[in-house]
């Protein structure tokens, strides 16, 4: 390694070409946890939350509005898993129906569900982790 | 090519004629009785009907099997915090009382099934919530009794129990009853075919009428 400007370069490439494959393994994780989440999402949200998340009326609030979903990114977990007895407002509308909890599911099925609806219906939260999930659920408020 | 509107008529007449012919069937249990008129003796059918109910709405007005003497009915049974079929059933409904709005010969009337909380004021909000007003869908609050009493007349299943989501048993039948209170069919208020089929069959049972 003569030229310095080569040895950086090259540990330049190697570090790009790292993050690229990490990237990759992210869209595949992605791809896979999106995919579970579509099966668990018919079998426990789909019923009120509508197969194409647009939600029931005034009953239940629809999925589609992304900027409440980013902005409550670290307690979407919470909802899933302990319901939620608090007004919420989503897509300029309030709602108020308590939504019941989900004890049975583990934190790796939540990230899978949320994964699902945080890429799909026009979100696009891009992967949420198990770790992720797990972290949000030591800080959940729970208020009744 | 002059042949095919002579068969685009023909075919029609086929549809048409296919259509008014049919009639539904009459569900439930039957009994033949025979009586003496004009010295002949005469066999005639009981069928099933829904017994004579009273039950408080959504305004907190008491309801009666008379309110529905003029109309055909969907009855299905549900509860307002329900997880799990009920909102597709609610959903549904929605639908039919879209087709038939401001239809007098036209009615529906959810039970509910949790007689504890689900107090006429709680269905009221639920039916808010849903977009319905007015009185063409009764919501209806009753005893433990005389609804899970009524189900049964339905021929729909349920039961409360502790284990089931939300603490109730049921079955997501959709059905349908004529002006005598007859059972005319029954359809599964979860599944978006057998909801239009029960359209369908409305807009045959309502010709019976006419």
């Amino acid at each position: 390694m003569r030229n310095p400007l080569i040895s950086i370069l090259f540990v330049c490439a190697v570090i790009l070409v790292l993050a690229n494959a990490c990237q990759g393994e992210e869209e595949i994780k992605k791809a896979q946890f999106f995919a579970n989440g579509k099966s668990l999402y018919t079998s426990n949200c789909e019923n009120c939350h509508s197969q194409n998340g647009e939600g029931l009326s005034d009953l239940y609030p629809p999925l589609t509005d992304t900027s409440f979903l980013r902005g409550h990114r670290n307690q979407l977990a919470c909802f899933v898993k302990y319901g939620i007895g608090q007004q919420l407002t989503v897509d300029n509308r309030k709602f108020d129906t308590k939504m019941p909890a989900n004890s049975n599911l583990t934190d790796q099925e939540i990230a899978y569900i949320l994964t699902y609806i945080g890429n799909s219906f026009g979100n696009e939260l891009g992967l949420i982790s198990t770790e992720e999930v797990s972290t949000s659920l030591k800080n959940c408020e729970i208020v009744e | 090519m002059k042949g095919y509107p002579a068969l685009l008529i023909v075919m029609l007449f086929l549809i048409a004629c296919g259509q008014s012919n049919k009639k539904l069937p009459i569900l439930g249990e039957r009994e033949p009785t025979t009586k003496e008129i004009d010295g002949k003796m005469v066999t005639d059918t009981i069928y099933q009907t829904i017994p004579p109910f009273s039950f408080i709405n959504q305004d907190s007005v008491i309801i009666n099997n008379k309110d529905f003497d003029n109309s055909i009915y969907v009855a299905d049974f549900f509860f307002t915090s329900c997880p799990s079929i009920c909102p597709i059933m609610s959903k549904n409904l929605l639908k039919v009382l879209n087709k038939y709005k401001g239809n007098k010969e036209v009615k529906i009337l959810s039970h509910s099934i949790d007689t504890k909380y689900d107090t006429p004021w709680v269905l009221k909000k639920y039916a808010t919530k849903l977009g319905v007003n007015g009185d063409q869908w009764q919501f209806v609050h009753g005893s433990q009794e005389s609804i899970y009493g009524i189900a049964d007349k339905y021929m729909v299943y349920a039961k409360e129990n502790s284990s089931a989501p939300g603490g109730f048993e049921h079955q997501g039948w959709l059905i349908l009853i004529d002006k005598d209170k007859r059972i005319r069919g029954a359809y599964d208020g979860t599944n978006d075919e057998q909801v239009s089929q029960l359209m369908d069959d409305m807009d045959i049972l309502l010709k019976e009428y006419h």
